[in-house]
């Protein structure tokens, strides 16, 4: 193989895999920007997985399966809102439960309804996201030296909801920073008391974000499920739900910086699959656990401050209570 | 933990509040269990016969709850400092790294110091893998939550990693370190009972479970008896009075942290050097995250945490006893209730004390 | 006929659980003018600014804008309604530009492009009426607390406000910037706008009002023409007739110097100086008051002195030994007899969370006499705290009740018993009296004069200035970090203090 088409072949899959990364990561970023920090993206995307997997086995359609991984992710999200909105509770142990019901709950329901551990039955034909050719993607292969190969290896063949993905950060970008929610959405995260006096309501401010957050999730856990996998499998998110935490701190809490940094999150994973098992000169068996690693160490450095600063929304975590 | 103070009676605080969120938790279950089909009053009663039902079935359920006891006293004594340390998993895997280093670097040892030395390598390395967090949310304001969610991962590297290249078991393709030396084991139970005349039925359980009471006793004594346990309260309640107090926010962190991640090595004290005799992948098995809920169900008193492990120990054997004649409700059930708990205990405790102060006063009125 | 009033508020009270904010209010504010409102802390204007402001609606009572009824539930009808207010605590954020705070809440459009753009303009075209030129572009928090006031100004002008209500708007500014407010302020007057402004500084009163209303207590006292009052009759409406504080108090023997601080200056987390080269010798046996406006650099002084917040120049001496940095710390002061009261006693002198006994020992958690070794005892814990809240009155003697369920006299008493009991050299007091009964702030004075008679040294830190002159034995006054003048108590008297905390510096400084 060819050094374009191993570099292709790489990208390819650091695209694959940095999907459920950039939803969850602009599902994230929405939450934490409007004030309510989120560490139940984890769970939210497990559960749309999860939904999807059954909507899109019972019908046949992926796009039910889409719409069903949405709503479920929408449920629990405002599970969240309701519990860090209404009655004020702790926005981290609130995270924490919903991503104990949710690693708990799918695998109850899944194991009750199929039998198989918690897996749901293999997904075939329309009830999966097929890969998508773009247009001139063959001929571009064929008649384009290099780009062309690039063009229908990494831009083109890839699910729909991938191409959705990308779509929400353009939107999340563009909402946030020139529209009138989205500057409501910005005030309410740094200082809700600022957004109460301008005849605002707060919590609806805050229960929106938290709503889209769910849909951002739904659409990562479906792309896991429904078009990466042909099926659910117990706790498939594996994590992914956290480096996208990490991917919002990373960027500082913006949205063409966190597409980045899932790209580059979903490269280190890309580039860690492809050395499993690989021997280099020099450094002998490649020790893979130390890519996969990489995203959570650079986390702790970033916020520790040695390299660059964090700054999270001022009001982030912190239930708005009216000052007497 | 919440933000709406609702004024409760001492006794509506402490047993009150816990028992209603556990009932409407249990309730939630309940609902899950008819939705799949099932008749949940049969399978309480199964779960129940299962825990306690035999000696062997309490033996399990005792040994489960060893495990909670640690991770829930961990949980806990973060509270106390006003720290949540949710890197209980990582904390105790790491803690189990380094009693299998120990473990197997000093095989000739006799057992009365191999053992003592097993358990204060575990303390050790959970409490260094809790003081990073701290010490970085002390010196360096990074928050505990984030960092020990990040070290969580980590830590699963590298166990991986250690497993398959430096301690691993040679020749085998598990991911497990050779079996630990007959001198550095936790005496089971039913061993250690059997001289008083105890004819105990061969379990999990080990004398892991009488460190366990004792960390109970001796988190009670730290919090409530000593002058550390007072300026871990203080830094808890009210960091700007420490201050003024002379008691440093930031030491009492790194202190409390450490103490947390100590207390969430005894995870691995029970399951490797208690009951596998070696150290194997994910032996954590989410243990750390029900701590969580055990903590905010025992309301982070020990009294609280061993009633709270002794629940979730029940829901644990007797969930696997349940799944044996129930094959549809597998024992991810207790995560599920683990989840409502934690939610109903602690991120809806102010709508719960609410609902329990609408409803005293009510009754009070009637009256 | 006379034109309606601009704002009608009859018979407005309001309850927080058992403290009445505001009882019975009435107030009338003439279309076109410029209307104060004075009272000390706590006299109920902020709630009653809320109230008309929509963020608390009132228990009773009725609101007239312009002659017509309105109900105000929320700063939206506010808004609607044509009410504007520029909060004590700005209402900004800091991360976004001038123009997007303006625009806040009042957007036009589902895009901001174009309410931006109109914004810009409207902006240029109030610059150019009021002289408040600021760049549109500039990151708020970026920005000086003057030009922050002007940004919160032009949110309400925006919005079109008719009326602009001001929460003590002078206490962030320089006195050249509150100048400029109060041009800005006639100016908005001569445009047929209506100002409320809200302080307890007589001299703002005087100098920008055409009418006055006083509050006392959660009531309405007085409203009277600025032009027929004089600051004299205001302080004595504000204050009411209650007996003069009269603390019973003989001749000091002022003794050896104990407590020096040397050319000290603080920073704070920005890098601003909050304490300027303050020189400042205590002597046994003698009351010092500190006179201030506060957020003079009052609590910074308390605070460094504590060992709380270090120097960033001068050096402290105690007993005549200068302090070394391992020294200033709270727990070895203590050590040496400098104890502290401090200013806030909810948010740093207990942990409310606590028993009253837990909190007895708070800073003396490691002394022998409450445990041995690393153990404390709850035994002697409870023992000594029942000795000490039935020396100091507390009421009721529960050791073992909530911190929280005291009263706030008792629970001054509970810091006072801890700090003074155990004989300190030096007391550092911060608002002794603040939200605490008649009763026990006679207590409270009677025991600080009694400490002095023994011979320590007392600083004291008050908002109260008629506090700080009955319990002094001398004044200095702060401005701005710096010391502007020392008067000994006796030939002290509030003018003369006023005119130091404004900052006019003494000659004889």
């Amino acid at each position: 193989m060819d050094l374009l088409q191993l570099l292709a072949v790489i990208l390819d899959s650091t695209i694959r895999l940095s999907i459920p990364l950039i939803c969850a990561a602009m599902a994230g970023l929405w939450s934490e920007r409007a004030g309510v920090v989120d560490i139940g993206l984890e769970g939210k995307m497990l559960v749309a997985a999860f939904a999807s997997a059954v909507a899109a086995f019972a019908t046949g359609s992926a796009w039910i399966g889409l719409s069903a991984g949405i709503l479920a992710s929408l449920v629990l999200a405002l599970v969240h809102g309701f519990a860090a909105i209404t009655w004020r509770g702790n926005q981290i142990v609130s995270g924490v439960a919903i991503n104990m019901l949710a690693a708990g709950l799918t695998v109850v329901l899944g194991n009750a309804w199929y039998g198989q551990g918690g897996r749901t039955p293999s997904l075939e034909g329309a009830a999966r996201f097929g890969d998508l050719t773009l247009p001139f993607a063959r001929w571009a292969r064929e008649h384009v030296p290099g780009l062309g190969l690039i063009y229908d290896e990494v831009v083109s063949g890839h699910a729909a909801p991938a191409y959705l993905a990308f779509l929400c950060v353009l939107v999340t970008a563009f909402v946030l920073k020139r529209t009138r929610f989205g500057l409501r959405i910005r005030a309410v995260g740094e200082n809700p008391a600022a957004v109460d006096t301008a005849g605002l309501s707060v919590a609806g401010l805050r229960y929106g974000a938290v709503a889209i957050c769910g849909l951002l999730c739904g659409i990562g856990g479906t792309y896991l499920a429904v078009a990466q996998s042909a099926g659910f499998l117990p706790h498939m998110t594996a994590g992914r739900g956290f480096i996208a935490l990490a991917a919002v701190i990373f960027a500082n809490w913006r949205p063409w910086p966190a597409l980045g940094a899932c790209l580059l999150f979903g490269l280190l994973d890309a580039v860690a699959i492809r050395l499993q098992g690989v021997t280099m000169p020099g450094i002998g068996l490649v020790p893979v656990e130390a890519i996969q690693a990489l995203p959570y160490l650079m986390t702790i450095i970033l916020l520790a401050g040695f390299i660059g600063r964090a700054t999270p929304p001022k009001a982030s975590g912190l239930p708005y209570v009216k000052e007497r | 933990m919440s933000a709406v103070p609702v004024d409760l009676p001492r006794w509506a605080d402490i047993a009150l509040v816990p028992l209603v969120s556990v009932a409407a938790a249990l309730l939630v279950a309940g609902l899950v269990v008819v939705g799949i089909g099932e008749n949940p009053l049969e399978a309480t009663a199964l779960l129940l016969r299962g825990a306690l039902g035999s000696a062997e079935g309490i033996g399990f359920t005792l040994y489960y709850a060893t495990n909670f006891i640690f991770t829930g006293l961990a949980v806990a004594v973060a509270f106390h400092a006003g720290l949540f340390n949710i890197g209980g998993e990582g904390q105790a895997t790491v803690a189990g790294i380094a009693m299998a280093i120990a473990c197997l670097a000093l095989p000739a040892l006799p057992g009365f110091l191999a053992v003592p030395i097993a358990i204060l390598g575990a303390a050790a390395g959970g409490a260094l893998w809790a003081f990073i967090p701290g010490w970085l949310q002390a010196k360096r304001g990074s928050h505990v939550v984030i960092t020990t969610i990040m070290l969580n991962f980590v830590a699963a590297t590298l166990i991986v990693y250690l497993l398959r290249e430096i301690i691993g078991k040679p020749g085998s393709m598990q991911p497990e370190t050779p079996d630990f030396p007959a001198g550095a084991i936790l005496t089971p139970m039913h061993q250690l009972l059997a001289p008083f005349g105890f004819t105990l039925p061969a379990t999990p359980l080990n004398s892991a479970f009488f460190l366990a009471l004792m960390a109970l006793f001796a988190v009670w004594l730290l919090i409530w008896r000593t002058r550390l346990g007072y300026a871990i309260r203080t830094v808890g309640a009210n960091p700007r009075a420490a201050a003024y107090a002379g008691i440093s926010p930031a030491a009492v962190t790194m202190i409390a942290m450490a103490i947390s991640g100590a207390l969430a090595g005894g995870l691995a004290v029970n399951e490797a050097l208690g009951v596998q005799h070696r150290l194997v992948l994910d032996f954590t098995a989410g243990y750390g995250f029900v701590g969580i809920a055990v903590a905010l169900m025992g309301r982070g008193h020990p009294a609280g945490v061993g009633l709270a492990a002794l629940l979730f120990g029940v829901l644990y054997q007797g969930g696997a006893e349940l799944s044996f004649d129930k094959p549809a409700i597998t024992r991810d059930m207790v995560v599920v209730i683990g989840g409502v708990l934690v939610l109903f205990a602690g991120a809806l405790d102010g709508l719960f004390r609410r609902v329990i102060a609408t409803v005293l006063r009510i009754g009070r009125g009637a009256a | 006929m006379r034109p309606a009033p601009a704002i009608a508020l009859t018979g407005i009270s309001k309850r927080f659980g058992p403290v009445a904010a505001n009882r019975d209010v009435s107030l009338s504010v003439a279309a076109g003018s410029i209307h104060g409102i004075v009272g000390e802390n706590g006299a109920g204007k902020s709630t009653l600014m809320s109230i008309l402001y929509g963020f608390y609606e009132a228990d009773a009572g009725e609101i007239r804008i312009a002659g017509a009824p309105r109900r105000i539930r929320s700063p939206a009808d506010a808004i609607a309604a044509g009410i504007g207010m520029v909060h004590q605590h700005f209402m900004l954020v800091e991360t976004l530009s001038v123009v997007e705070n303006v625009v806040l809440g009042a957007e036009g459009g589902a895009f901001l492009k174009g309410g931006i753009g109109k914004a810009r303009t409207a902006l240029a075209r109030l610059s150019r009426d009021y002289g408040l030129a600021i760049d549109p572009d500039a990151i708020v928090g970026e920005l000086s607390v003057g030009l922050q006031q002007r940004v919160e100004i032009l949110k309400a002008l925006y919005r079109g406000a008719e009326i602009l209500i001001l929460d003590e708007p002078t206490a962030v500014l320089t006195p050249a910037e509150a100048d400029q407010l109060f041009a800005l302020l006639r100016a908005l007057k001569a445009q047929g706008k209506t100002v409320i402004l809200i302080t307890h500084k007589l001299r703002e009163i005087m100098e920008v009002t055409d009418r006055v209303s006083v509050m006392r207590r959660g009531e309405m006292v007085s409203h009277v023409a600025t032009a027929e009052t004089s600051p004299p009759a205001l302080a004595e409406a504000m204050v009411g007739r209650r007996v003069l504080l009269r603390v019973e108090k003989g001749p000091h023997e002022r003794g050896a110097p104990v407590l020096e601080a040397v050319g000290l200056s603080c920073r704070d987390g920005r890098g601003t100086e909050t304490l300027k080269d303050v020189n400042l010798t205590l002597h046994e046996g003698e009351i010092v008051g500190i006179a201030g406006v506060a957020g003079n650099g009052q609590s910074e002084l308390l605070e460094v002195l504590a060992g709380l917040i270090q120097p960033s120049r001068g050096v402290i001496r105690l007993g005549g030994q200068i302090l070394a940095a391992a020294d200033r710390h709270p727990a070895r002061l203590r050590e040496r007899g400098l104890m502290h009261i401090p200013e806030d006693r909810q948010r740093s002198g207990l942990v409310t969370a606590f028993s009253a006994a837990e909190n007895a020992i708070l800073g003396y958690q490691h002394d022998p006499a409450f445990g041995s070794g690393p153990l404390l005892s709850p035994a002697r814990i409870e023992a000594h705290a029942r000795e000490a809240f039935a020396a100091y009155d507390v009421r009721p003697p529960d050791p073992a009740l909530k911190t929280a369920k005291f009263s706030g006299g008792n629970q001054q008493k509970i810091v006072l018993a801890r700090e003074i009991e155990r004989g300190p050299k030096v007391l550092l007091v911060g608002q002794p009296t603040r939200g605490v009964d008649i009763g026990a702030i006679e207590f409270i004075h009677r025991r600080l004069v009694a400490l002095r008679d023994q011979g320590v040294a007392i600083l004291l830190v008050s908002v109260e200035l008629e506090e700080v002159m009955a319990l002094s034995d001398r004044i200095i006054a702060l401005c701005g970090g710096r010391i502007t003048g020392e008067r000994a108590a006796e030939q002290a008297d509030e003018r003369d203090l006023g005119l130091l905390m404004a900052g006019v510096a003494d000659e004889a400084a």
